[in-house]
Parts: structure tokens; C-alpha cells; sequence
């Protein structure tokens, strides 16, 4: 059992990605901390990467915003530093190989443990190439969380079998960003991995009204919503807390309708 | 745990998961055809019949005697079909798409010339073609633009970041994620994940399988000193492969030093670039003390990337190739030089490996041999060159 597991209490989760420092950090502590408030189960921080491959347009242009504003992995730690001191549900990073391996591995993690970050979500890490932090994030009490794509049917059981933390299951094909339907056949791909592994399944990717955010929770165990909150963000700047308050109230209550 | 695709620490498979079925395909045909008789003839026949190979290996005379040192040979690239090396490593992986059953390529391109080698085999062969290009590229390679839609391939200029090589990359990559059952990826570097660097550098190879056979024909001996331009590095890895257990043959690769090292505005990975994992590979690349890639700059959009391919990682490691880098200016001096002593314009690409050579080959003794490759022809920069020296001329 890790902290991540803390999200999964009440059965169903609501998982938020947000980009650290769009529109700045300041605004993202608090965006965090109205997110808190109004229900979120887990946190997910991108740490800004010059070239993110795996995401759509949306949250490519958000760390685009926070790197032209002088956001650095350093001042991300500072700042989980900071809001730690009011929030206490579980967070994760998500971001690039490059930043850990030049940042430095060991460095890394242990500052994760420093700030009470659990888990780490690395799209460019495949399940051939985990190798690479695994050791280096358990030795800090830090989950590195896999994905599993819709293109994987045949890796499922192998990637599910070890994986840690929570299951990032990755709802279509394509990089990150809003979805009017999602057209995957999710559940025989559940099912595999509930016959594989007892850890939580989040579903990611497309999803934006809370009728997905409950369909995904009553497939898996949670919801995870990025570019739509990203979009209120860029709508809404230095006033966006608010909205992304409401916005996760409405979809906390959908998943939670989920568990009944 | 099996570590595919390494060159000493470098390579791997940095991938999304979305991509792995697609990669472990790609390995899994390759792994079948490349010593498939009938794959081989099949390719070997249309890099005769349709590419034009054997390329020359041309012995520049008046330029050995201009320069007064080593005996100048030029492996002729840019007489290829197309205009440049691209078109081995296109027709090769176009042939294994046909194997997987796919019927749409899609590829990034710097200068244009990797994207009108795939329209150019994806027309031949009756394949769906996009390309993906930097906006700033389409901007300074009209002609190759056009070129390629002639060719009835689909262009999309690419906005995001710094509107080069890279964010084509990038953008090709996300496209082969959100269409992977019916489309392959035409990577055109010896970059990327396992196994391009492998298939890109196998199908290059036929540069230096050529040239080793024709210098030994033309001097009975091996060369002293083998260059080319490295980028990405597909010409520079086909022109070592064959000579890289020569142990006394120089391999000296020639990376873009654009404005100048010490002006921050350059492409020149090894020479400044650190470790790292970018594009699917672990290797050497161009970016801050945080892991944010560079945004590079050259002259030559062939070159204007912040990485290298893991295998020229690897050479570097262990000393058996050199890297230079070359300025923009010198690159557009041999880029005249070459043009008005041997009448070969060559690519701007290419041009740094020519800048290079026209540095030491005065140094070198008369009986010494040097090769150069000259991985494309200049037709599509002749306009560039013309606005570099003030004269305003548009394509």
C-alpha cells in the first residue's frame, strides 16, 4: 500500500492533470488548492517539457506558457513544497524522461520524497525501458505509474502484472486532448488487467463532460481529466481557481455517482 | 530485462505505449526481410533501375590540386534519383511498409529532401503520402513544398515550437499515434526509436558498401580519411558503416556551428550537446541544465537539429569517429568553392563536409586519400545562397 492507494478510499476516483506554471506557479498553487477543496481525489503535475510528444495541442501550448514564464523543475519543487503544507491528498508528477535524467535521477526522486510527491507518470517510458527510473523511484517511496494504450491488447497482462500505484489507461488512440466519443472496446481491456492486477485503473485521455468522467469510473476506478481543466485555465489566466473549482465539483459528483 | 537497440549506452525504445505495437512490427518485419532473398533483389533492383545507383565516386582533381594535399574523391549522392541519399532509405522502408500491409506513409523532413524521397517512392509505389514539415522550413524550402505536392503527397506546415526538424518530428510522431494500423512512419534519420537507427543506417550502408569497393578498384587501397555532414546523421552513418573496422580510415562527421559556438546559435550536438532522451533515443542532445531542448539554429535546414543519431553517439564514446563543426560562412564559401572549381553544386548540407575538407586536406600529404560525401545536390538552396550574399532572389 502507498499514498496513491488514499485516492481510491471512497471506490471511484477523480484524477486532474494541470500544467505547473500556466498561467504561473502562483496561480497553480491555488488552482491546486480550490481543486482540494472541491472534491479532487489526485493531482497530477506537469512538469513543462519543450517538445511533449504525447500531448495534443492544448496542453502543448500550456507548457509553452509556463516555460516562457521562467518555470524550471526547481521552482515546481519549491512550490509542491509550499502548497504541502495545505494539501494532503496524493500527487503525482507527470513529465518527460529528459528532465529526470538531466535533472539527475537520484536527485530527482529524492526531492519528490522531500515534497511528498508519490507517483510519476512518464509517457516516454515504455514498459521495455522502466528499467531506467524504477529502482531509482521505489527507493523513495515513489510509484511509477504504466500506461496501457488501446494499441496494446497482446502487452496488457505484461504491463498490468508489474505495474504500481494506479494503471493509466489510455482511452483512444492519439495524443492527449478533448474527445467527443470515445469508441474503445475499455472493458474486455479492464477486465485483462483486473485478471492481472489488483491496483486501481484510471482512464484518461478525451475525457471532458461528466457523462464520460461516470462512464470511465463505472468501466475502472477513475477518471482522469487534463486538457479540459488546461482549457479553463487558458480561458480564464490568473482567475481560472474558481472555474476549475466548480468544474471539478461537477465531475467529482458525476465519478462519485459511479460508486453507487 | 532485454535492452533493444542500444549502441553502447545509447538508442533504446523512449516511446508511448500508443507506439510500442507499432515499433515491435516494424522489428519483427525487418527482422524477417533483411536477409529475405526476394526483398533483397527487389530492393537492390529498383536502387539500380529507378535510383540510379551505383552513385560515382568522382576524383576530384582540380580541387586536389587547388588544395595541394590529399587525393579528393566525392561519392556522388546527389545523383540519385531525387537528388540526394534520402532516396535509399525511402525506397527500402517503403518496401517494408508494403510487406506490413500499410497503405499510408507519413515522414518529417528538414530541407525537403527526405520528404520528396518519400512522396517521390510513395508515388512510385502507389502509397498515401503526408509529410511534415517546420513552418520556417516551408518558408525557406518552397520549391522542395511544391516538389513534394507534384509528387501528390499532402504537406503540413508545422506552427508548434521552434518550427524546424524537430517539431516535424514531433508532429510526425503524433500523427503515427493517432493512425498506426494502416500507416507507417518513414523515419529519415538514423534517429528515433529501435529499430529505425538500425534500419535507417542498414539501408544507408549501401554508400560506403559502394565507395570501399570503388576506391579499392580506383587505388588498390583503403582511404586515410572519410567525411560527411551529420544531422541527424543518415548520409555520415551510411558513409562510415563499411569502413568502421578499417581501423586506420578517419571518420569525421561535420555538424552545423551556425553563427558560431560561441555564439549559442548552432546545431552542433557533439561538440556541445550533453546526454539525454529525446525523440525515442537515449543520446546526445542540444538543450538547458533542465533537460529543455535547444532551440538550434543553421544555415543548412538539413542540420538544423538539436540531437544525433545513437550510433554516432556511440562512435563519439569511443573515439572511433571525429566531429567537427562547421560555420555557416565556411559552408557557403565551399558551397561556391565546390561549384566553381569541380561545376558541382552541392546541397548546403553537404557543403559543410566540403568546408571541412578544403580545412585539412592541405594539411594532409599528396598520397593520402580522402572521400568526401556529398550527400545532395544544391539546386533547392541556390536561392537561399543568393539571399545569404544579398542578392534577392525567391524560389
Amino acid at each position: 500500500m502507498t499514498k496513491i492507494q488514499d485516492a481510491f478510499k471512497n471506490k471511484k476516483a477523480f484524477i486532474a492533470f494541470i500544467t505547473a506554471g500556466d498561467p504561473d506557479l502562483e496561480t497553480t498553487e491555488k488552482i491546486i488548492i480550490s481543486m482540494v477543496q472541491n472534491g479532487v481525489d489526485l493531482i497530477e503535475l506537469g512538469i513543462p517539457f519543450s517538445d511533449p510528444i504525447a500531448e495534443g495541442p492544448v496542453i502543448e501550448q500550456a507548457s509553452m506558457r509556463s516555460l516562457a514564464n521562467g518555470t524550471t523543475t526547481d521552482k515546481i519543487f519549491d512550490m509542491v513544497k509550499r502548497v504541502r503544507e495545505k494539501v494532503h491528498i496524493p500527487m503525482a508528477f507527470m513529465t518527460y524522461a529528459n528532465l529526470l535524467f538531466v535533472y539527475g535521477k537520484e536527485k530527482f526522486f529524492a526531492k519528490c520524497r522531500e515534497v511528498d510527491i508519490n507517483a510519476i507518470i512518464i509517457p516516454d517510458i515504455p514498459f521495455e525501458e522502466k528499467d531506467e527510473l524504477l529502482a531509482y523511484a521505489n527507493k523513495e517511496n515513489v510509484d511509477m505509474v504504466s500506461l496501457i494504450a488501446p494499441t496494446s491488447m497482446q502487452r496488457v497482462g505484461m504491463i498490468a502484472k508489474e505495474a504500481q500505484g494506479f494503471i493509466y489507461l489510455v482511452s483512444s488512440l492519439g495524443v492527449t486532448g478533448v474527445r467527443s466519443e470515445i469508441k474503445t472496446d475499455l472493458d474486455s481491456i479492464v477486465k485483462v488487467i483486473r485478471q492481472n492486477s489488483n491496483i486501481p485503473i484510471g482512464i484518461g485521455f478525451g475525457i471532458a463532460t461528466p457523462e464520460q468522467a461516470q462512464k470511465a469510473a463505472e468501466t475502472a476506478d477513475a477518471a482522469i481529466v487534463g486538457s479540459a481543466i488546461v482549457k479553463l485555465i487558458a480561458q480564464y489566466g490568473k482567475g481560472a481557481p474558481g472555474p476549475v473549482g466548480e468544474y471539478v465539483k461537477k465531475m467529482k459528483d458525476a465519478v462519485m455517482r459511479a460508486a453507487k | 530485462m532485454s535492452k533493444k537497440g542500444r549502441f553502447g549506452i545509447h538508442g533504446g525504445q523512449y516511446i508511448p505505449e500508443t507506439l510500442m505495437n507499432a515499433v515491435i512490427e516494424l522489428e519483427e518485419t525487418y527482422k524477417k526481410y533483411k536477409d529475405d532473398p526476394e526483398f533483397v533483389k527487389e530492393l537492390d533492383e529498383l536502387l539500380k533501375t529507378y535510383a540510379g545507383r551505383p552513385s560515382l565516386l568522382y576524383y576530384a582533381a582540380r580541387m586536389t590540386k587547388d588544395l595541394g594535399g590529399a587525393k579528393i574523391y566525392i561519392k556522388r549522392e546527389d545523383l540519385n534519383h531525387t537528388g540526394s541519399h534520402k532516396i535509399n532509405n525511402a525506397l527500402g522502408q517503403i518496401l517494408l511498409a508494403k510487406r506490413m500491409g500499410k497503405t499510408r506513409v507519413i515522414a518529417e523532413t528538414g530541407a525537403g529532401q527526405h520528404g520528396v524521397a518519400t512522396a517521390t517512392a510513395a508515388a512510385f509505389m502507389g502509397m498515401e503520402c503526408e509529410i511534415f514539415m517546420g513552418k520556417k522550413d516551408t518558408d525557406r524550402q518552397r520549391l522542395n513544398v511544391y516538389r513534394m505536392e507534384l509528387l501528390g503527397a499532402k504537406v503540413h506546415s508545422v506552427t508548434s515550437g521552434t518550427q524546424t526538424l524537430k517539431d516535424a518530428v514531433n508532429e510526425t510522431m503524433r500523427e503515427w499515434t493517432k493512425r498506426i494500423d494502416d500507416t507507417h512512419y518513414v523515419l529519415g534519420s538514423v534517429m528515433g526509436p529501435h529499430p529505425f537507427p538500425t534500419i535507417v543506417r542498414d539501408f544507408q550502408s549501401v554508400i560506403s558498401k559502394e565507395a570501399r569497393q570503388q576506391i579499392l578498384a580506383a587505388e588498390g587501397r583503403l582511404p586515410d580519411v572519410v567525411m560527411a555532414c551529420v544531422g541527424g546523421g543518415s548520409n555520415a552513418m551510411g558513409m562510415f558503416y563499411n569502413f568502421i573496422n578499417d581501423k586506420d580510415v578517419r571518420l569525421i562527421g561535420c555538424e552545423a556551428a551556425g553563427r558560431g559556438i560561441e555564439t549559442g546559435q548552432h546545431a552542433a550536438t557533439l561538440t556541445t550537446g550533453t546526454e539525454g532522451i529525446f525523440h525515442g533515443m537515449k543520446s546526445y542532445f542540444c538543450q538547458d541544465k533542465y533537460g529543455q531542448i535547444a532551440p538550434v539554429y543553421s544555415i543548412s535546414a538539413g542540420l538544423d537539429y538539436p540531437g544525433i543519431g545513437p550510433e554516432h553517439a556511440y562512435l563519439h564514446d569511443i573515439g572511433r569517429a571525429e566531429y567537427v563543426p562547421v560555420t555557416d560562412d565556411e559552408a557557403v564559401d565551399a558551397f561556391e568553392y565546390l561549384s566553381q572549381v569541380e561545376g558541382i553544386i552541392p546541397a548546403i548540407e553537404s557543403a559543410h563536409a566540403v568546408a571541412h575538407a578544403i580545412k585539412i586536406a592541405p594539411k594532409m600529404k599528396k598520397d593520402e586519400i580522402m572521400i568526401i560525401c556529398l550527400s545532395g545536390r544544391g539546386d533547392k538552396d541556390v536561392a537561399a545562397i543568393a539571399r545569404y550574399r544579398g542578392i534577392d532572389i525567391h524560389d
